[in-house]
């Protein structure tokens, strides 16, 4: 607690009637030595190797995605640069049987899970059928409208709780979105009904231009939790280590029937809110070169080496097999044709509507011929 | 447009210090538009707020504000995200004069972008206006060029009730006007005349006054003679003007970007059908966008009505 609360113009002669605390857990510092005892899965080379792999590969898919959209061949993009840690350590804790509720940026996540970086590359390009995942059927779709996922994703752990099914529903939510009151519904809910969902708050300091200490006077967004009734811990979100770990003990919580967790992952948001956004006019180049000496990559790699799980001659080799797989799945994006006007009349209901099937033959009439906008 | 939207601010905020500006980046990011550009650095952060992230709060907080003496101009930041504001709006701010028997009031705007066409992600290319208008006590307004957003924007924050101004975001950047920056407000609930013809009228409003005005050229070299109105004030709707107009034409075809079912189109056919059937010479048609969600940007040139489509609805009623 930072000051203290709640103030003594009001406390004077009150006793306590409940007090709590927040937690917070980092396993590696920035140099990537141990702080404490690690769990067990951090002893496996090859557990250790995925997690480095896919960040890094998301990395090099991040910087390739933001150069696509530089030059034209992407619409608007939301970078993941800097989250990796996060979103690697959430998606390594999961259960494939359980289901990812996500925001917009986690794609380290949904690339664990199967999700492709043509699927990704297909949605910020401006196609729907990237949000037809060929892998994670169940997983929800990107969701823009900030924090009615998290809604979702109470609701998705409700159907698992109703047919007794040992699947947890995990929803990703950023700081901004811990304003909106679709937040707390959810986390009242889940509280209430003891639901197996948790929920990552992934902290990354900016909702764009508004920093997290505009949004709330709470010292940390876990605690919102206590309102709800349900655990809510702080993690370092640079760490991955401490990130599955953490994520790891509250799903077998939430497995077994123990209820909800809030994890509030603390990051920072190294790039623009999205390709259509300019952070320098709202945050200083400091503070971003400050953030930059925590990133999550570097520390891993420190931690892998001083394991012995990876060695420097490697990582060439590493990044050139990243860069392989960005481009093949670029050339299977660009690969991909633009849908029929058809498309935008599938799918809106089960069978289309006489109505729709008259409109599908007018924008058939008239496919291609908007050249004149 | 945005430079004007921005000016229009400034002028008010600088005439009437009950102005307070608030939404999510609307301060030092200045808009993620720009369209509250400049404002926090002259008028301060307590008139010009950043929110915490939460659209029901903005409505919300712009209903208790309005009620004890501010002129709220709240900004969404795109129409996608005014639906949890709904509520509020629907159940407060349209109807706090008419259930307190005018002892309070909401003199609130709400700016949003509206529309696609600019490669904008899911969720960020709505026109869903006809929601809004089906809200009694609540105008909707939307300009087509930046002079008419800088004086319709004077007369929506100068108006004593609560006011949607929708934007048409693909003409934030896409038009170039130099605008007199005097003060001077345009009447709201009023069609505004683009160009008079004689042979059919066509009602449209927001962006899709840049297709029709270019459908108007070609059908100009075909020598039809197009009357084009701009709706302007999209409720109440001023049928008078459109009235008058059919009478002159015999002729109605409506345009609008927002999907037909239920669309404004709708209720203007419905208010010519009753008032001004005698005057028509052949049905009224509208041309609408489709009733599916906008697709994402692929394909979303073939959602927004064409230049094509309104010259063929055109000659249609010339034919019929």
């Amino acid at each position: 607690m930072k000051r203290p609360w709640p103030g003594p113009g009001i406390m004077g002669g009150m006793r306590t009637a409940i007090s709590f605390s927040v937690p917070y857990q980092r396993l590696l510092d920035e140099r990537g030595a141990a702080i404490g005892e690690l769990p067990e899965f951090s002893r496996d080379a090859a557990e250790m190797l995925r997690m480095y792999r896919l960040m890094t590969l998301v990395r090099v898919f991040d910087a390739k995605a933001v150069n696509l959209q530089r030059t034209g061949q992407l619409g608007t993009y939301a970078s993941c640069l800097g989250h990796e840690a996060t979103h690697v350590g959430v998606a390594a804790a999961m259960h494939a049987e359980d289901v990812l509720v996500p925001v917009y940026r986690e794609y380290a996540t949904q690339i664990w899970r199967g999700v492709t970086m043509r699927e990704i590359l297909l949605y910020w390009g401006g196609d729907e059928r990237g949000n037809d995942f060929a892998g994670p059927r169940q997983d929800f779709a990107w969701c823009v409208p900030i924090a009615t996922q998290t809604l979702h994703a109470a609701g998705a752990a409700m159907a698992f709780k109703i047919r007794g099914e040992p699947r947890c529903a995990v929803a990703f939510i950023g700081d901004g979105g811990t304003s909106e009151g679709a937040f707390y519904e959810a986390m009242n809910l889940a509280g209430a009904r003891a639901l197996p969902v948790v929920f990552v708050i992934v902290n990354n300091g900016w909702a764009i231009s508004v920093p997290v200490a505009a949004q709330t006077k709470a010292d940390t967004l876990a605690q919102k939790s206590v309102a709800a009734g349900i655990p809510g811990v702080q993690v370092d979100g640079n760490d991955v280590i401490a990130v599955r770990d953490v994520v790891t003990k509250a799903l077998a919580v939430a497995r077994s029937g123990g209820g909800p967790t809030v994890i509030e992952a603390l990051t920072y948001r190294l790039a623009d809110h999205t390709t259509a956004d300019d952070a320098s006019r709202y945050r200083s180049a400091d503070e971003v070169r400050r953030a930059w000496s925590q990133e999550p990559l570097v520390r891993l790699r420190e931690f892998l080496l001083r394991a012995g799980f990876w060695d420097a001659s490697r990582e060439q080799g590493l990044l050139e097999d990243c860069a392989r797989q960005v481009e093949a799945a670029v050339a299977e994006y660009h690969g991909t044709a633009k849908q029929s006007t058809d498309a935008m009349f599938e799918h809106l209901f089960a069978k289309p509507t006489a109505q729709l099937l008259e409109q599908r033959e007018t924008a058939r009439r008239y496919a291609g011929k908007s050249g004149d906008h | 447009m945005v430079e004007a939207i921005a000016m229009a601010h400034a002028w008010e905020m600088q005439a009437d210090p009950r102005v307070v500006v608030i939404g999510q980046d609307v301060g030092a990011n200045g808009g993620v538009f720009r369209a509250t550009a400049g404002l926090q650095q002259r008028f301060g952060e307590t008139r010009v707020q950043d929110t915490p992230l939460a659209e029901a709060m903005i409505a919300g907080m712009s209903v208790g504000m309005a009620a004890q003496g501010l002129k709220p101009v709240a900004e969404i930041q795109f129409m996608g995200f005014i639906y949890p504001a709904l509520d509020q709006i629907i159940n407060h701010m349209s109807r706090m004069r008419h259930r307190t028997r005018g002892r309070l009031s909401c003199p609130v705007v709400i700016r949003t972008p509206h529309g696609g066409g600019i490669h904008a992600p899911e969720h960020h290319s709505e026109s869903t206006e006809s929601l809004l208008c089906h809200i009694p006590g609540i105008r909707v307004v939307i300009p087509s060029s930046p002079a008419r957003a800088y004086g319709l924007l004077l007369a929506a924050i100068r108006d004593p009730d609560p006011v949607v101004f929708l934007e048409p975001a693909r003409l934030y950047r896409a038009v170039r006007q130099e605008v007199a920056d005097d003060g001077r407000a345009l009447p709201l609930d009023v069609c505004f005349t683009l160009r008079e013809g004689s042979d059919v009228t066509i009602v449209t409003w927001g962006a899709m006054t840049a297709e029709v005005l270019r459908a108007v050229a070609e059908l100009d070299e075909d020598g039809v003679s197009a009357e084009v109105l701009d709706l302007a004030t999209l409720s109440p709707i001023d049928s008078a003007t459109i009235l008058a107009s059919v009478a002159k034409t015999g002729r109605l075809v409506i345009v609008h970007e927002a999907a037909r079912n239920v669309g404004v189109g709708a209720e203007i056919a419905a208010l010519v059908a009753e008032h001004g059937l005698y005057d028509l010479q052949a049905p009224i048609l509208r041309v609408a966008g489709y009733d599916t969600i906008m697709p994402l940007f692929r394909l979303e040139q073939d959602y927004i009505p064409s230049v094509r489509r309104i010259v063929d609805a055109v000659q249609a009623t010339l034919a019929a």
